[in-house]
């Protein structure tokens, strides 16, 4: 750490005190009941707004409703990959030990997360374009993330070893990030030169504004609930990591004590 | 690293290249399973398909494709295994050259003794599958830009998995979805050719998804040998 401090200027010690598990830990018990209380009033706001009194659909009916669950989880899905694999990146570049913890508790939460788009995708298939599944880009590309998702927690969990763990995965979520674009593009091209006929898109580029704002509120809650899981699961691995240090072993004693 | 000024940048290349070639010609029956296990697989796709030439003919490009993808896998594996399991990998890491450029020495080796032997036999497949005339040359092109890809990108997998002990099965997990694009383009040259449509483009695409490869997947595993080999 005492590199980092030598170039970064005095207003980034923040930066440098975030690399302290310790203190990462203290200091989000204080973040954790705002979060969560912003969190859960940004989402039970979207979906009352959007579930009761954002207008019905004309071709779709009710069915769409199931955009205010699927999009907010779908943009996550994605954004999270690019947060996991930052957080790798800031590990193997400035070597902070939290970023590794942020990094392996974000893989889980963004593959729930695009499994979640995936069913209900696979859920509001089946009213709109009679199928449960088609291959269609913007599924395909999801599978695919999912299956990125997939390869960065198993390769975690195949290393006994935590920091090669970490580093190892931190590659591969970096090469991932490379490669998601391309993907994405490939799929996307791909689609057009198979395209078939039955099936049509219901895009949504001119939605409505009242359809419009409850997604919006939506997706800003799903962001809030994102932080605070990430937040909850990087504390959980910060235990299990800094399990020998005294101050974890202090915090034990007085929870058993208290 | 420090690179010595007597040292010529590709000294590390050309030494790793000759040296696994040379392994390779000794061990001439294991360098050929990946070519076995690639016309073996082409018999059951009439046996589980249909024998229909009509029918194969729709999905020789693909299959071929698939079953190229799924023979570089089977063998990208043994990329760095018994270096790491003789302690040459350790070897190569303490050198002073630069590390990507012996693991491009490898890479290199690996595709002249599995990528380019499958391109070369891809004809013989598309015959047995009664691929149309216009996709032979379409189909040697895509399948020798395309597994120098693969084989490119394997080599990052096969760098994070050499020293766990089952790395093979979590190999092609990692992977597989970095494929896709490849496969995607792989098949699309051979069937734009088919359809009469110019098959350039699509395989330009191949060409700079083999030149992104080159340039960074090296890199790649050399960081991730960096990390793996110790542990």
């Amino acid at each position: 750490m005492s590199r980092l401090s030598n170039w970064l200027p005095t207003n980034w010690q923040w930066f440098n005190r975030l690399g302290s598990p310790r203190w990462f830990y203290h200091r989000s018990e204080r973040w954790l009941p705002w979060l969560s209380l912003a969190a859960l009033l940004v989402l039970a706001t979207g979906l009352v707004w959007g579930l009761a009194f954002a207008p019905e659909d004309a071709k779709q009916g009710n069915s769409f409703r199931i955009i205010y669950i699927h999009v907010p989880a779908a943009f996550l899905a994605q954004s999270g990959y690019f947060i996991m694999a930052i957080a790798g990146a800031i590990g193997l570049i400035w070597k902070m030990k939290i970023s590794y913890m942020v990094m392996k508790a974000a893989a889980p939460i963004g593959a729930a997360l695009t499994f979640i788009a995936l069913f209900t995708g696979a859920v509001w298939g089946k009213p709109t374009w009679g199928a449960y599944w088609v291959w269609d880009a913007r599924i395909t590309s999801m599978l695919i993330l999912l299956f990125l998702y997939a390869g960065v927690m198993a390769l975690q969990y195949a290393y006994h070893s935590v920091d090669a763990a970490s580093k190892a995965s931190a590659i591969l979520a970096l090469v991932g990030t490379v490669n998601i674009p391309i993907i994405n593009k490939s799929v996307d091209w791909w689609y057009t030169l198979h395209q078939p006929a039955t099936i049509k898109l219901t895009s949504a580029p001119s939605m409505h504004m009242d359809m419009f704002m409850p997604l919006l509120v939506m997706i800003v809650g799903f962001y809030l609930f994102y932080a605070v899981a990430l937040i909850l699961h990087t504390r959980n691995e910060i235990l299990r990591r800094e399990r020998k240090t005294s101050w974890v072993r202090e915090l034990a004693t007085a929870k058993a004590g208290g | 690293m420090a690179i010595q000024g007597t040292r010529k940048m590709d000294s590390g290349f050309a030494a790793w290249l000759r040296r696994d070639l040379l392994l390779a010609y000794r061990r001439r029956g294991e360098v050929a399973s990946p070519i076995v296990f690639f016309i073996m697989v082409s018999t059951l796709i009439p046996l589980g398909l249909t024998p229909e030439a009509a029918q194969l003919a729709k999905v020789a490009a693909g299959m071929i494709w698939i079953m190229a993808l799924l023979a570089t896998l089977l063998s990208v594996d043994g990329l760095f295994a018994s270096d790491y399991q003789d302690g040459s990998l350790e070897q190569m890491l303490i050198t002073p050259q630069l590390l990507p450029l012996p693991i491009l020495g490898k890479v290199t080796a690996h595709w002249l003794t599995t990528g380019l032997p499958l391109t070369l036999v891809s004809p013989l497949l598309g015959l047995m599958m009664s691929l149309p005339s216009a996709g032979y040359l379409p189909l040697l092109c895509s399948l020798a830009l395309g597994t120098a890809c693969l084989s490119l990108v394997g080599a990052v997998g096969a760098a994070l998995t050499v020293s766990l002990r089952k790395g093979g099965l979590l190999l092609s997990l990692l992977v597989m979805p970095l494929y896709m694009p490849v496969i995607i383009f792989g098949t699309a040259t051979v069937s734009y050719a088919v359809d009469g449509v110019n098959w350039l483009p699509p395989l330009a695409i191949l060409g700079a998804m083999f030149a992104a490869s080159v340039a960074l997947c090296p890199m790649a595993a050399a960081g991730a040998l960096r990390v793996t080999a110790s542990n």
